[in-house]
């Protein structure tokens, strides 16, 4: 049987769209599993039980590890996360339920766009100038600080998110039982919208994890360990960024075993904020 | 007299005779509402027996649910809207800007269109609205979600499994949760908007024999969209038309006699 002219003309035009479509997904992901295969390769190298246990080297030597960096941006990243995440919650709980049909809500959420699509060193520069120049210094605070401000706006926009995806009748009903307005957001929207706000902050975690323009300004780095948090704090962002400058080959083996961990960490992070996500649907 | 209103209010629909006057519970007079600038409701003027049930039908657009979200001021939580007149519960006046609509609420309690079981165990589900008010011991507690779950038609279908999401029943089992979770809080007023409409037809004539039981113990307004359900399950009807009250009258005569032309239409499916 002939195929029809049209017909047989529009299955050709699928073909090559189809095959261009292919093409674009193809050389996106070939970049991308190529920088992870080359992470792995050159990171796996390099991690041994050295890298927890040691610190930093000091320059030249051959032996060391990442232990103080490790500690360092895992204790930043949790205050960060620990100071933005409630306020991004409480922020998006007041777009969402409270302040719903108020023209601030809609400035709010304008700003935080802005704050969103910020370059991070921007944000670095502001800390700089609003903590550091005050205090007369680096510090590991300033550091948390400034990823505090970038975790903000994310949780900020997730919790408004999810806020609005539980229905309203939900409220209406636990209102309709007498429940006050501050019991029907706590104990009904927070309780249906619970895994998503928990990926909202678990995904903000996984931002700032890497972060390292708004740790160069503001905790720097440190050679030593240290757990102070009004000096500077070493961290694996900003010690990457210094080994793989450095003409040191150790240091470079080191910078390329940070950041695979670091990569692990934001893919640990994200596989369970998808988990924590499935579970909302399963339900 | 209570003898009387129990027997009386489960058959309504069949006695040919009106029903005797039962003493008012909600008392509307004047009432308009208005959402924004519409003019959503016009100088409605009616009264819900104690212990009856009334049901409020109408075209879409008519108005009955905005007239029913008017007794608990669920239109409260959205601005832009206002009601005047005069409503009164028993000695409470609903409208009041002062009134506490917690407890407004918790004597005034709603069931919605779709089930909306919380996000919690079945238990849960009961428990949470009884803790608002009352602290009571474990035991207590496990009485009172039995009872309430009896009160929903629900326990011998969620009895070996209380700590279920409430989420797992079907849509029939999760109304008669809202429903049971409605009862529990012992509310003197219990409004249904539409409670049956997202429900198959053997869940929608559980619902419509548990609102009747209720009837027994509760002032019930039911607004619907379904005539039949209306015949079925109330004393008194109001038709609603264009947001005005056309004709409010025994159950029986709205449906054999009406005295307005509109409504005759309505029910016999001229419009509508």
């Amino acid at each position: 049987m002939a195929l029809n002219p049209i017909y047989s003309r529009r299955r050709r035009k699928d073909i090559v769209i189809r095959g261009l479509c292919f093409a674009a997904a193809a050389f996106g992901v070939t970049w991308l599993a190529l920088i992870l295969i080359t992470l792995l390769f050159n990171g796996l190298a390099g991690l041994n039980l050295e890298i927890f246990v040691a610190d930093t080297p000091p320059p030249g030597s051959t032996e060391g590890g990442l232990r103080n960096a490790i500690v360092g941006s895992i204790i930043m990243t949790l205050i960060g996360v620990g100071i933005g995440a409630p306020l991004g919650l409480f922020a998006g709980t007041y777009l969402a339920e409270y302040g719903r049909n108020d023209r601030l809500t809609s400035v709010i959420r304008f700003i935080n766009d802005i704050l969103l699509s910020a370059p991070s060193i921007i944000i670095g520069l502001f800390i700089y100038g609003a903590v550091v120049v005050p205090m007369r210094g680096f510090s590991a605070i300033a550091g948390s600080l400034a990823l505090a401000v970038i975790v903000i706006p994310v949780v900020l926009r997730t919790t408004e998110d999810m806020l609005l995806l539980v229905p309203n009748p939900l409220r209406e009903a636990a209102s309709a039982l007498g429940l006050p307005r501050s019991l029907v957001i706590k104990r009904i929207a927070y309780r249906a919208a619970r895994s998503g706000l928990i990926t909202g902050v678990l995904l903000a975690t996984a931002r700032v994890a890497g972060e390292t323009a708004p740790l160069l300004f503001t905790a720097l780095s440190n050679q030593f360990f240290s757990l102070g948090l009004n000096k500077t704090m070493a961290n694996l962002p900003v010690t990457i960024n210094n080994f793989v400058q450095s003409p040191y080959a150790y240091w470079k083996q080191l910078a390329w075993s940070g950041a695979l961990l670091i990569t692990l960490t934001v893919l640990a992070l994200n596989i369970g904020a998808r988990i924590v996500g499935a579970e909302r649907t399963a339900k | 007299m209570t003898d009387l209103s129990v027997s009386m209010s489960s058959n309504a629909h069949l006695a040919s005779q009106p029903l005797p006057e039962a003493p008012a519970k909600v008392t509307v007079r004047n009432l308009n509402f208005y959402y924004g600038e519409h003019h959503a409701l016009k100088n409605i003027n009616l009264t819900l027996g104690a212990n009856r049930v009334t049901a409020f039908i109408g075209p879409s657009g008519c108005g009955k649910s905005t007239l029913l979200r008017i007794f608990n001021r669920m239109y409260d939580l959205y601005p832009g809207q206002r009601a005047t007149g005069q409503l009164m519960l028993d000695q409470t006046n609903i409208l009041d800007p002062r009134l506490d609509l917690n407890l407004l609420r918790a004597r005034v309690g709603m069931v919605f269109q779709k089930p909306t079981p919380f996000p919690m165990t079945i238990y849960e589900n009961i428990a949470f609205g009884i803790r608002l008010y009352e602290k009571i011991s474990k035991s207590e507690m496990d009485d009172r979600v039995e009872k309430a779950l009896r009160g929903g038609a629900l326990w011998n279908e969620v009895k070996d499994k209380l700590n279920a999401s409430g989420l797992s029943l079907s849509g029939g089992q999760q109304q008669r949760l809202c429903i049971a979770r409605t009862v529990a809080v012992r509310p003197e007023v219990i409004l249904f908007d539409e409670p049956c409409s997202a429900l198959d037809p053997i869940s929608t004539a559980k619902v419509e024999e548990l609102i009747q039981e209720l009837s027994e113990n509760y002032t019930i307004a039911i607004v619907t969209h379904n005539m039949q359900q209306a015949a079925r399950v109330s004393d008194k009807t109001a038709f609603m038309y264009l947001g005005e009250l056309i004709e409010f009258d025994d159950t029986s005569k709205i449906f054999t006699s009406p005295s307005d032309r509109r409504t005759q239409d309505y029910i016999t499916g001229r419009f509508g």
